[in-house]
């Protein structure tokens, strides 16, 4: 066998044009592979062992202030195993050089100790001496944002009070992995931030000395959830609780859940398209590669060599042939994988990111790569090996061939010699023609599934922050306010228009389903805010009942007209039943809405309201700010503009990453089938165009044989790739959807333009190649051999 | 005296002139000389073959006759057309309007019947005969729309046949025609060169190591190892029903 693995290294020399091609399509499904599954497995991992290394709480409540004894009433719940009381605190911060208002939530630690319970990892400087009270420990994120260091100083206004702190430490924490503003669409890491301080010093500044409002627990592994959330809210209720909630609802673990089954869902939708595309196109190029060598197939036997023998020695080219896509398939995909973790990173952020490359993630892409090239090409050498040699070396009868259907319906009669050959091979040989097609649309719709993210991202960052949102701002306070606030800001100056909101945070529940989010309060007539429906038509807000975004009714299973409860989650904790009147379509978030003053009347609290909309100068924006910031009863600001910066900046990045790595991916996969195609089409078809050229025909005449039946293929490739592409989309579209946002179905007609001609240049490319081989035809060999 | 007069009056029908053809192949490292100096005419309307072992040269020859390889050194003139000076598009025009070929494997293009393969080549030449009239010159007339693999290997060849002087071409080069026929089969195929050479007067070279055919020609060509050996006249000629192999 030792001359024959000779013979193996030379065959693969001799097709290292399309060895590469196929390198390219295997790299790129198993890159895609192992991208997306190692980085998936590596968070989730990383997740749970920060979450227990730090020992996350079970259960979380809020509530308005309760006297320390009250903990040991908490500990003798049944089921909780520890219990930890906490001081928490909403301030402002104004750091010099940002000349915005910042929000930042402040949580105590015990004095010169670790917090039992959502420890804090010290990622630089240490924790805050019990002995001083103005030093804080920061969150990683927010610290970077604003470029803070050990020993950096700003000042806090903690209960109306102006507090300068020093910092002594940065830290993460698995309470505050992703960081967000509950009400806000995106994280901003610049004006929001979490702070540590000494329990002592805080409960000082926060009036909190011998009480605390917030508990953190621990549940015993057999204890159930919900009875041990009555069990707390019954007692804290009378100090005013706000409803204790698990793990679920804690709004960094909902939505690193959220995402993390987002990103779960991409990760087996995606590799799953790329690895099986490019297995597809394995088993196609492969079948078709070891065709082109039936002569010496039928040689081997001839020198006594067995089926056997021959498999063996097939199989070997084979693997030789996915070798080296596979390896570098891995390779890229673990480099990718360490890419997009660390992008992720950027948002979500762990102490450390464990990047696991679990064996069967590689098992299975050898596997599938391996076992679609050889399911290829056993069929074919079963063809080829199960014909006596001698008939092998015989000239191959010619083909059989009939007129083709174009032709038999009467349009064949001015049709040249040329491209009746393009007619019927493409005719003969329906199977394989339709197999190139699909192989090429598939290509095409790849691209098209890639660029859809992009699309998509753009399309809700259109509808939720172009055309559903026009204020430049918008102010929140910290207490419910009056109406009549309106009036105030109005004399600001600087401030052109003033609209109010209210928001309240509730428990939707139906039946067994409920879901924690907020009811927004708007202006009825709202000249800055829009509810908008699939067609991005403008909804009148209804004088009473609710309104959900659709996304939200699924969840609970409601309907129009149907009734909901409503389990306000601040104040008296009131119970409500409300009237669902209409859906609206929204893209981000899921949120209930009502009219301002409805709201209000079911709240029973008056007219009040908790932040506003606004239109501003846009020159005395940075006056304002200041103002804002001096103003005691605005907690923070949100500008527009900002919120889309860091949507994309933020939030979508690790997605526009791995679109990016997909497209090109799917170009590779693009070029890597067009090119074989070509190739392989070259190789069964040379000794028929040899002769024509022998006969007098010129290069281009010859060209256009070959050529024109690979372009006419790849035009028909292409509008089956928009629909396969779209279909694709629809299923991602339906298949990503999650509370945080559903992806709208909305493909540009940029990335069918980018997708159709990604084909065309892998075509051209392709065609120029294999043009310079038809150019490079030895005439004098095909009057030689046979086939 | 005699001879050279009638050479005198040959020159003008003369359709090759060969003169010290020489064609060198770097094989690897090796090299190979397949012609060492061959000198040789063709005039028109005669049948030649040229005979010989393989290795000798024959097909070389043929295949720079028919403009399909270049020449080391040496000179070649079709005509008034100095081959060895021509560039690639001279010789596809050359292949194209004036020589026809034939083939040992019969290179018929599969997804054409056999008036198409004809046609393949007259739809491409100046002033071709139709595709019909050649087919019915090799007698296939019956089996026309028929594709290669509904033709005997026979027929096959009759086709190539067809499809290489539908164009009207002023010379017929043949390589190795009958070499995957059988006997039977291979003198129909030599009848129909035989009719055409007769009835168009078409100059007609064909390649064969088979002796045998050599009876059926005007000359005969002998090569050996590069250089042409000698030159026979056939006094009598046979017709392909005598020849038998």
């Amino acid at each position: 066998m030792k001359t024959l693995d000779r013979k193996l290294w030379r065959d693969l020399w001799h097709m290292k044009g399309q060895v590469f091609a196929i390198t390219l399509v295997i790299m790129s499904g198993v890159a895609t592979f192992v991208m997306f599954i190692t980085t998936m497995d590596s968070l989730e991992y990383t997740r749970t062992k920060f979450y227990r290394d730090y020992n996350f709480a079970d259960a979380f409540v809020h509530l308005r202030r309760a006297p320390e004894s009250l903990i040991e009433k908490i500990k003798d719940i049944e089921g909780i195993r520890q219990a930890e009381t906490r001081v928490v605190a909403q301030v402002k911060l104004d750091i010099s050089g940002f000349n915005e208002p910042v929000n930042a939530r402040v949580i105590s630690i015990p004095d010169g100790g670790t917090p039992l319970l959502n420890g804090i990892y010290i990622r630089r400087g240490s924790l805050p001496d019990p002995a001083k009270d103005n030093e804080v420990v920061i969150s990683e994120n927010f610290a970077q944002a604003h470029n803070l260091n050990i020993g950096d100083q700003f000042a806090a206004i903690i209960s109306g009070k102006w507090k300068k702190m020093t910092i002594c430490g940065i830290a993460l924490s698995p309470e505050f992995v992703l960081m967000m503003k509950p009400e806000a669409m995106s994280p901003d890491f610049k004006r929001y931030g979490v702070l540590w301080m000494n329990r002592k010093a805080l409960s000082e500044a926060y009036d909190m000395d011998g009480a605390f409002n917030s508990v953190v627990l621990t549940l015993q592994p057999q204890a159930r959830l919900s009875d041990v959330l009555r069990a707390i809210d019954n007692v804290v209720g009378k100090y005013g609780g706000f409803g204790a909630y698990g793990r679920k609802d804690q709004i960094s673990h909902r939505l690193l859940s959220e995402e993390f089954k987002q990103l779960k869902t991409s990760s087996k939708i995606f590799p799953s398209i790329f690895i099986f595309v490019s297995a597809f196109l394995l088993n196609v190029v492969m079948s078709r590669t070891i065709n082109t060598q039936r002569e010496q197939i039928a040689a081997l036997k001839a020198f006594g060599f067995g089926n056997y023998d021959i498999g063996v020695h097939y199989a070997k080219l084979v693997v030789l042939i996915i070798t080296a896509g596979l390896i570098s398939g891995i390779g890229c995909g673990i480099w990718f994988g360490h890419i997009l973790g660390d992008i992720y990173m950027a948002v979500y952020r762990f102490p450390y990111l464990v990047y696991i490359l679990k064996p069967w993630v590689i098992i299975a892409a050898v596997f599938v790569s391996v076992f679609s090239a050889l399911a290829g090409t056993l069929h074919t050498l079963w063809r080829a090996a199960k014909q006596p040699p001698a008939e092998a070396m015989r000239p191959e009868p010619p083909a059989q061939f009939r007129v083709s259907l174009i032709e038999k319906i009467g349009l064949g009669r001015k049709i040249t010699q040329p491209s009746k050959i393009i007619m019927r091979n493409i005719e003969r040989k329906p199977i394989r023609t339709l197999l190139s097609i699909i192989g090429i649309s598939l290509a095409c719709g790849t691209m098209i599934a890639s660029g859809f993210f992009k699309d998509a991202v753009d399309y809700m960052i259109k509808v939720q922050f172009v055309l559903s949102q026009k204020e430049d701002m918008s102010v929140s306070f910290f207490d419910l306010t009056s109406r009549r606030a309106i009036y105030e800001l109005q004399q600001i100056d600087g401030v052109q228009y003033v609209e109010t909101y209210r928001i309240v945070p509730v428990k939707f529940i139906n039946g067994h389903r409920s879901y924690k989010t907020v009811i927004k309060g708007m202006d009825p007539d709202s000249r800055l805010q829009f509810l908008l429906d699939t067609n991005l038509n403008r909804v009148t807000l209804p004088s009473s009942g609710l309104m959900l975004t659709d996304h939200l009714a699924k969840i609970l299973k409601v309907r129009p007209g149907d009734k909901l409860t409503i389990e306000v989650l601040e104040g008296s904790r009131a119970t409500r039943e409300v009237t669902v009147v209409a859906l609206v379509k929204q893209y981000l978030g899921v949120t209930g809405y009502m009219d301002l003053s409805s709201l209000n009347r079911l709240m029973k609290t008056g007219d009040s309201v908790s932040g506003a909309y606004l239109v501003t100068d846009k020159n005395k924006q940075e006056k304002l700010f200041l103002d804002f910031i001096k103003t005691p009863r605005v907690s923070g600001t949100v500008v527009r503009a900002n919120e889309i910066t860091n949507f994309y900046e933020i939030q979508a990045k690790g997605m526009l990453f791995f679109t990016f790595i997909a497209t090109l991916m799917a170009c590779f996969i693009s070029f890597g089938v067009v090119y074989n195609n070509a190739r392989i089409a070259f190789s069964e078809r040379s000794r028929e165009l040899s002769s024509l050229r022998v006969l007098g025909y010129t290069r281009g005449e010859i060209s256009y044989i070959l050529l024109g039946e690979l372009a006419l293929i790849t035009f028909i490739a292409i509008p089956v790739g928009f629909v396969l592409g779209y279909w694709l989309c629809a299923y991602l579209a339906y298949a990503l959807a999650s509370d945080l946002f559903r992806v709208p179905l909305t493909i540009s007609s940029k990335t069918f333009s980018m997708a159709a001609l990604v084909v065309l240049v892998s075509a051209s490319v392709s065609g120029l190649i294999v043009r310079h081989k038809l150019d490079h035809l030895d005439l004098v060999e095909v009057l030689k051999t046979r086939e | 005296m005699t001879k050279k007069k009638t050479r005198a009056e040959d020159a003008a029908k003369i359709v090759f002139h060969v003169e010290d053809l020489t064609k060198t192949y770097q094989m690897g490292e090796v090299q190979v000389h397949a012609l060492r100096g061959a000198n040789m005419e063709l005039y028109e309307g005669e049948m030649v073959v040229l005979l010989g072992p393989s290795g000798s040269g024959k097909s070389t020859l043929l295949n720079i006759l028919g403009g399909l390889d270049t020449a080391t050194s040496g000179l070649v003139v079709y005509r008034d057309k100095n081959l060895t000076k021509a560039n690639e598009q001279e010789l596809t025009e050359y292949r194209r309007f004036h020589v026809g070929f034939v083939f040992q494997f019969y290179n018929l293009i599969s997804s054409l019947t056999a008036r198409e393969n004809v046609a393949v080549v007259t739809e491409i030449s100046k002033n071709p005969m139709s595709p019909d009239d050649a087919l019915e010159l090799v007698g296939l007339t019956e089996r026309m729309d028929h594709f290669p693999a509904q033709l005997s290997g026979g027929e096959q060849q009759r086709v190539a046949i067809a499809r290489a002087i539908s164009k009207n071409p002023q010379v017929l080069l043949c390589d190795e025609p009958t070499g995957a026929l059988d006997s039977e089969t291979g003198i129909v195929v030599l009848e129909a060169l035989e009719r055409i050479n007769r009835e168009l007067g078409t100059a007609t070279a064909i390649i064969t190591h088979n002796v045998d055919i050599a009876g059926m020609s005007d000359r005969v060509i002998h090569l050996s190892n590069g250089v042409i050996s000698e030159v026979s006249i056939n006094k009598t000629k046979k017709s392909p029903g005598e020849l038998h192999w």
